[in-house]
């Protein structure tokens, strides 16, 4: 059933990711409320084995790599479907989807298999610390594909090459807008993560904070996007270099997960 | 019945010529009734635009026809029509269909995907209406042409794109602020090509604009017909930050502004976005202008550059709608052949014969002492019934006499008694309103 489900979502999003690709050269709106109810049925499929893998395991499947990864995944379709429905524009699934894709289908690397719970996850703060802090990720997510669109047309409008792709792409202005809603919803979601997590560390291991590398990273994340946020508010870094900021800061928050796991050793370091 | 079409356009008349021929917008209900009172023109449509003065008619002698409307429109404007013949083009049939159908949807135009045409034959339309000069077959030929037209309009990109500058300005300042309404426009300068960019920003609806002279006076003179602020030419770079799409022409032989004025300048915005459009020949703006963080400049050229772009793409385009308007015409010509008279009668009377020849065995079955002498009775009973009831609308129908009522007449009958006949598709009047 879970392995079904699962090769279920990973073939919609697959066919989700070839309509989204099909619109950017062909933009017709048929085309593009296609891939919007296909990303839609894959995310409720995803969703549906996310909850029978909950059952099945017994807690938050949040626990190992392969089942963060495809909750990274759901997290960034999600909130993916709630911008595409508010600023019906197709065009952001075509960067978008293919990303969610390459980590659902990174998370079949890794292995699926259900084994005893790591004693020091036993606890309530499993399920908020761990959801909060990958709806934070999906949210940056979404901020990171929206400024690699603003690049490229800001590219071609600086340089005038005015092609087809150009038309497609949204205005800079909406696109900064899309970046910039995204870090005001992840950044508090990942302030929450990491609160809750240095509470979690108190009960579990006696101590708030140990400079665990997860706990280092996670916090240099955390400046990266303060000051992106703060730059923005005071003097105004908008535009391009906000664009690079947020593209740094995804990489920055992608090592802080994978990064940190599959190379630095700590408290963390689940596989 | 068919349709033909005389006139001139932009293709074969200059405008000393078309607008010896044009009729005056606001006084149609003359012309219209003298058409439709020329011998064998039974409906008239006038189309009359600067760039052409067209008539659509129907008529069953077409030679006949197309000489006598050649001659009432050089008589009615008292142009001597040696002079005009040249310029004149006529259609019949599906020639003419296919003519007005492109006409309709701006593949005539001088500029193709121009919008304005498709308006223009609907308003020339809208007083043949009123009028009563236009009937059935014009009818419903206009109105295919207005969802021809719409068809093209919207399976194509023929008007999409921008083709002219003033225009291209404003399609690119939307692909960079998205909306325009919280925006505000800058102009430097004088000059016919930035007053047009400005009137163009202004009609898609920006916050407010700003305008700037080294002669205070012009400056003032221009921001009040703007309904904008004028600003001192000295006060330039402490107003700038508050401008988001800069129109610059002056005559000044060197740049008069350069990056490091824009850096300030966009300090000041908080990296909030400008749009400059260099519109001067020298340029004001230093092209390095364009180096600066979140700054766009773009040259006169570069915007000749998009509409070049745009044509090429247009002309692609029209490939398309060439292809749905040839579509169309075969449509259409199925309906107005349904109009002919002879297939008109021969099909009702197959139909009545039809319900005849059913009702009549439905009887007969039934009469099990029937003998064969009644049997021969009743047949010629009902065919005497049928061709009593049938002759009169038969002979209405035959008298050519009958100008355009005819075609009522049968297009009435084939919708009463459900004929084979061309799909009807809806063509409401509604259309008109767009």
């Amino acid at each position: 059933m879970n392995a079904l489900l699962f090769y279920c979502t990973l073939g919609i999003y697959i066919f989700a990711t070839v309509i989204y690709l099909i619109y950017l050269v062909k933009p017709e709106q048929l085309l593009g409320r296609a891939a919007h109810w296909v990303v839609s049925a894959g995310f409720i499929a995803h969703l549906a084995f996310t909850v029978n893998r909950f059952v099945e395991v017994g807690h938050t499947p949040i626990t190992n790599l392969h089942e963060s990864l495809s909750f990274f995944s759901l997290a960034v379709i999600g909130i993916f479907i709630i911008f595409e429905r508010k600023y019906k524009m197709f065009v952001l699934g075509s960067f978008i989807t293919p990303l969610a894709l390459i980590l659902l289908a990174v998370s079949t690397t890794f292995p699926s298999a259900i084994t005893p719970l790591n004693p020091a996850l036993k606890s309530k703060w499993l399920a908020v610390h761990t959801i909060v802090a990958f709806l934070g990720y999906g949210a940056f997510a979404i901020s990171f594909g929206a400024s690699i669109m603003y690049l490229i047309q800001s590219h071609f409008l600086k340089s005038k090459k005015l092609g087809a792709m150009f038309q497609r792409l949204p205005s800079l202005d909406t696109l900064d807008d899309i970046s910039y809603r995204c870090l005001t919803f992840g950044f508090p979601l990942l302030t929450f993560a990491i609160i809750s997590g240095a509470i979690w560390a108190e009960t579990a291991w006696g101590t708030y904070w140990s400079w665990d590398p997860k706990e280092t990273w996670s916090l240099i994340t955390w400046f990266v996007y303060a000051a992106l946020l703060h730059g923005r508010l005071t003097t105004g870094w908008r535009g391009r270099k906000a664009a690079i900021l947020s593209i740094i800061g995804f990489f920055i928050m992608l090592f802080t997960f994978l990064g940190v796991n599959l190379l630095l050793s700590g408290l963390h370091s689940y596989k | 019945m068919n349709i033909i079409v005389v006139g001139l356009s932009h293709k074969t008349a200059a405008v000393e010529i078309r607008e010896k021929v044009a009729f005056s917008p606001t006084q149609m209900e003359k012309p219209l009734h003298a058409l439709v009172a020329i011998p064998d023109i039974t409906e008239g449509v006038i189309v009359s635009t600067c760039n052409r003065v067209e008539i659509y008619a129907t008529t069953r002698d077409i030679a006949g026809g197309i000489a006598r409307i050649k001659r009432f429109l050089a008589d009615y404007h008292n142009f001597p029509l040696e002079t005009l013949e040249p310029h004149l083009y006529s259609y019949h049939g599906e020639a003419a269909t296919r003519h007005v159908f492109r006409v309709a949807s701006s593949l005539d135009s001088m500029v193709v995907g121009e919008p304005q045409i498709l308006g223009q034959i609907k308003t020339s339309y809208g007083y043949a209406a009123e009028y009563k000069s236009s009937g059935i077959i014009l009818n419903r030929f206009l109105h295919k042409a207005f969802s021809v037209a719409k068809r093209v309009r919207t399976e194509t990109k023929i008007a999409s794109s921008a083709v002219s500058v003033a225009f291209a300005a404003v399609e690119l300042a939307k692909k960079i602020f998205g909306d325009l309404s919280d925006k505000t426009v800058m102009l430097i300068g004088a000059g016919e090509m930035c007053e047009l960019a400005a009137k163009h920003f202004i009609n898609t609806g920006v916050r407010g604009v700003m305008v700037t002279n080294r002669t205070f006076e012009r400056a003032v003179k221009l921001a009040e017909e703007f309904d904008g602020k004028a600003v001192n030419y000295e006060d330039l770079f402490d107003q700038l930050h508050k401008a988001d799409i800069i129109l610059s022409s002056t005559g000044a032989p060197h740049f008069i502004i350069k990056p490091k004025d824009i850096e300030e300048v966009i300090r000041r915005r908080k990296l909030k976005p400008m749009f400059f459009i260099d519109i001067a020949v020298p340029r004001d703006i230093d092209p390095k202008v364009n180096d600066v963080e979140n700054i766009y400049l773009y040259t006169v050229d570069d915007l000749n550059g998009v509409v070049a772009t745009n044509l090429e793409q247009r002309k692609k385009e029209s490939e398309k709608a060439e292809a749905i308007v040839e579509q169309e015409i075969g449509q259409f010509f199925k309906w107005l052949s349904s109009l002919e008279v002879t297939p008109t009668i021969v099909a009702l009377r197959s139909k009545f014969d039809e319900i005849r020849k059913s009702e009549l065995a439905k009887t007969m079955a039934n009469w099990k002492d029937l003998p064969p002498e009644g049997e021969k009775r009743l047949e010629a009973l009902t065919h005497a019934i049928m061709n009593k009831l049938l002759h009169q609308p038969t002979s209405v129908l035959k008298r050519t006499d009958q100008g355009n009522r005819n075609d009522l007449y049968v297009d009435a009958l084939r919708n009463l008694f459900d004929l084979e006949t061309a799909p009807h598709e809806d063509m409401e009047l509604g259309e008109l309103e767009e």
